[in-house]
Order: structure tokens, then sequence, then C-alpha cells
């Protein structure tokens, strides 16, 4: 269980706080999306979530954040490894720049955790087998394009196995076919107890993946409950967040043509 | 105005890794021009032939039916600029306004001239309140718009943007296609990489499909997104538009669109096309 109480944050040398009075219980095994526009605070809350803010940037935190009971706030930053990942929205960022090979930097992860070789190499072939990935493990990380830099950072974050885990837009760069396979690897973590934050512009992929969405605007909390609901609240464009095609489709063909339920079901298809 | 033509180019990376295999291709000037493929196949290699970052290992490039094999990569930049992905590729300058201005300043254009591009770059993109900001203190989707006003304010006949609308907001889509439609409208070529169907096919009048390397599919969205070229796309990772998909399940033929579909929804329920 990871638990924010009334959290708001300012970032190292600005004055305004850019979260207010952030209150989120997120569950062993729960997959929770974040939506909201641009500059709504999505990426800063997985940075305080995986305690990279204030622990690593700096800034000005108020409120509290515990994982499975402890409170973090006097945690060295090491301790939050094991506890949370987080992936970041540019791969670019978060590949490692030490390792020569895919393999190697998949295998970071858990060589770092101190694990035994063998667990290490079977973690590592399970992450990029998960992801589609395998025949990529002898490339130069370097050398990658943005999708497979994206799908490598995410086997780095599964090859971890972290009781949680924090994604800031995991599939922006990816094609349908990897959005597809990512999805299937977070639900497949979920349902081994892994709770999951996913920030997402992409509501199509939080439909269906998501039990529970929260919606930020301005830094703030304004809507937070179950992702059918959530997904089909009337105020989501007001917010800035697109909604799942097949909600904006359904509008857009409401009350049209001979057949309404005809095409009711050939929107809702999969 | 400047057409560009591909003929028979092949790639190869110095590690070995092929990414480009005889790739034919002619856009003509103020073309609007979409490239879809799978991760991985060749559209951001292929896109660099165009401004000579990048050299054919085989076949050529042709700017104007020039082949540009001999001409320098400043001298392209003046009529290839390239969005790139990952917009921290792209900056280096610590304020917004510096980095828009760099790219006419080095095409040698007076600074008063540089600063005035710059700041309608910035307009166009809805950065003008920030042009003293360091880029660096804007969040992944801002630094996206500053590399785009970047390039836009370079006013090259060519536009190439890789992945334009990754990390933006419903609104950030909807500026980045407004951007693209000006462009349009001004006679300038727009050549564009996404993943995102929807936002493709409403705003490129042609898809380039890639696969493994080489150029699968090129046609208008209808064609592209008809249900006879589904198998295509499948072949590369793809899948139509929910509105392409409705359109075929009620049987209102290639509806790549939204509004395409609720256009032959009104055409079939006023009996123009059979029910």
């Amino acid at each position: 269980m990871l638990e924010l109480h009334g959290i708001g944050y300012r970032y190292a040398g600005y004055a305004t706080p850019v979260l207010h009075d952030i209150d989120l219980r997120l569950a062993d095994g729960e997959l929770v999306g974040v939506v909201g526009a641009n500059e709504s605070g999505k990426s800063t809350l997985c940075l305080i979530a995986s305690g990279l803010a204030p622990g690593s940037i700096g800034g000005g935190l108020t409120g509290s954040l515990s994982i499975d009971g402890v409170d973090m706030a006097r945690q060295p930053l090491h301790a939050f490894a094991t506890r949370v990942g987080i992936g970041f929205q540019n791969p670019a960022t978060q590949l490692s720049g030490v390792t020569g090979s895919v393999f190697e930097e998949v295998a970071l992860g858990p060589m770092n955790l101190g694990l035994p070789a063998r667990e290490t190499v079977e973690r590592t072939k399970a992450a990029l087998a998960t992801l589609g990935i395998t025949d990529l493990a002898e490339r130069e990380p370097r050398r990658l394009s943005g999708g497979q830099a994206q799908l490598v950072v995410i086997a780095s974050l599964l090859s971890m196995r972290p009781a949680h885990l924090v994604l800031d837009e995991p599939t922006a760069q990816l094609d349908p076919e990897g959005t597809r396979l990512v999805a299937e690897a977070l639900r497949e973590l979920a349902s081994t107890g892994t709770g999951l934050l996913v920030a997402e512009h992409k509501t199509d992929l939080l439909d269906g993946l998501c039990s529970r969405v929260i919606v930020l605007d301005a830094g703030r909390i304004v809507l937070d409950g179950a992702a059918d609901l959530v997904l089909a609240d009337s105020r989501l464009e007001a917010w800035g967040v697109e909604p799942p095609s097949r909600i904006r489709l359904g509008r857009a063909l409401a009350g049209r043509g001979s057949d309404p339920s005809a095409i009711a079901d050939a929107v809702l298809a999969r | 105005m400047t057409s560009i033509a591909l003929e028979g180019v092949g790639f190869v990376y110095p590690d070995g890794t092929r990414a480009l295999t005889g790739v034919d291709l002619k856009i003509g000037g103020g073309e609007l021009v979409a490239m879809i493929g799978q991760n991985g196949s060749g559209k951001s290699t292929l896109v660099r032939q165009l401004d000579g970052l990048l050299r054919p290992t085989e076949g050529r490039v042709l700017h104007d039916g020039a082949d540009v094999a001999e001409t320098r990569v400043a001298a392209l930049a003046t009529r290839v600029g390239i969005v790139f992905q990952n917009p921290d590729r792209q900056i280096f300058a610590g304020r917004v306004r510096t980095e828009v201005e760099f790219g006419p300043r080095i095409l040698g254009r007076a600074p008063d001239e540089a600063a005035k591009a710059a700041r309608e770059a910035l307009q166009v993109v809805g950065l003008a309140d920030l042009v003293d900001a360091n880029p660096y203190d804007l969040g992944y989707s801002r630094r996206k718009l500053l590399t785009l006003a970047s390039v836009l304010a370079m006013n090259t006949p060519v536009v190439v943007l890789d992945e334009p609308t990754t990390g933006q907001d419903a609104r950030g889509v909807a500026r980045v296609q407004r951007v693209v439609r000006e462009l349009a409208a001004a006679g300038r070529t727009v050549i564009a990489i996404s993943h995102d169907m929807r936002f493709v096919a409403e705003t490129f009048a042609r898809v380039v499909v890639m696969g493994g390397g080489r150029i699968i599919l090129d046609g208008s969205p209808d064609e592209v997104f008809a249900e006879a070229a589904w198998p295509m796309l499948a072949s590369t990772y793809l899948e139509p538009t929910l509105a392409a998909r409705v359109g075929v399940r009620l049987g209102l033929g290639s509806t790549p669109t939204e509004a395409s579909l609720v256009d032959a929804l009104s055409k079939q329920s006023s009996g123009i096309l059979p029910t």
C-alpha cells in the first residue's frame, strides 16, 4: 500500500506550489490511471510517489508519503529502490548509459539489488520475453529507436519486480503493438500484487486496463473513482482530457442512423 | 517549393543493423504526408535521409531533381527542418528566445529578423509568454512545442515532425494539428511520423506505411485504412482507427475519421447508401 496524505509540493527555486492537498491510496495489486492536461501535475505526482521529489531534486514537500505503513520522510533515497520503481516519460533520460547491451541494461537493476546471477539472468530473460524484445538483447542501448528504448526501460523496471510501480506515460513513443504488450505486462504485474500508478494521455489504453482513474487539474485531484465512470464523465474535455475513442464516438453517433442500437454495438465491439 | 525523391534508398547503420531497403518515394512541394509503421520499421531513419543527417548507403536522395550526395548538411538545412522525437536531443540554449532565434541566425538572417521569426513561431505554438524561461524548466510537452517553434522559425519549405503529438494533451494535439494545416496552407511540405492513427487520419492527405525498412502501403487515409488494407497494417502491427472499424462493421465502407463516419451514416439514413 502506497499512501499520500495532504501532499503539497513546490519545485526548488519556485514560490508557487504545483500540487495541492493530494490524498491518494494505492492498494496492492491495484492499477490506477492518472489523467490531466499538460502541466496539471501528473509528472510531479509520479516523482513524489517514487521519492525522487524531494529526495533527489529538492523542493518543498508538505504532507506525508508512506509505503507499506512506513513513513518515508526519514528514509534514505535508496530505501525507495526496492519499494517503488519509476519509469520516466522520456526513456533516453532513464537508460543508464553505462551498459553495452540491452541485456546488461535490463540486468543492471537486479544486479544492483544484490540478487544471485542465476536469478538476475532469469528475470532479465523473462522481462525481455514479456515485452517481445528478446531479439534486441545484444543491441547497444544508445542505438535503439525511441519506441524500442521505451520497451527496454519498462523491461528494466519489470526485472526489479518492485512492490509498487509508477509510470509516467509508459507508451508515449510506442506503436499499437508495443502499447498492447505493455498493457498486458502491467495487468500481469498487478495480478501478482504490484500496485501501479500510470499517468497517461492515452485514455484508450487506460480504458479496460485500470480499475480506477484519477483526474488532476491545476495540481489538485478533481475526480477519483471507478475507471468506467471517470472516463465517461462529461467534464473530462473541460479538464483538457480526451475521452476514450469509444465514448467520444458513441456521443458523436448517438441518435444517428436508422438503427441506433446496431451502431452502439459496433462502437462497443472490441 | 521543394520536391523530394528517394530512389532505391537503402541504409545500414555502422553496427550492421539494416534499417531501409529499396525505398522509392516521391513527395511533391506542399504535400501533407504521414509516415506510420511499427517501432524500428525505419521511419526515423528515412526522414534523416531527407536533410543529409544520414546519407543513404544505397540509392540516392533528390531535391528538385538534383542528387544531394554532394550537398553539405548546412545547405540542406535551409530546405528541410526536422523536429526530433526527443526534444532533449535538440534543445541546447538556456533561454527559450535564444533557442528559437538560433535557427534563423545560423541561416544568416539579421538579428531583428530572427527575433521576429522567433516571436511569431512561439506565438504559433502557444509559448509566447515564456520567451525568457529556461527550456529545462518547461515540462516535456512544452519542450516538444519549443523544438517545433525552433524549426518553424527557420521557415524551411519542408518541415519534418518526428512524433509531434507525443506527450501532448487534447489541446496540444489540436494545436499541432492547426500548425500542420497552416503550414500546408502556406504551401510548405509537411512530413510527420506518428503512432497516433486518429491524428494521422484527420490531418494528412497521404499516408505512407513502413514495415521492415520498406514502404508497404502508400495512399490516402481512405485507402490506407480501408478494410482491404487491414492485413497489411496488421503486418506492421498497426490497427485502423475505431471510426474505420465501426464504419466497416456497419457496412459503410472506408471511414477513417469520425467526421467521415458521421457523414456516411447520415447518407445511409437519408437513403443515399443502402442500409
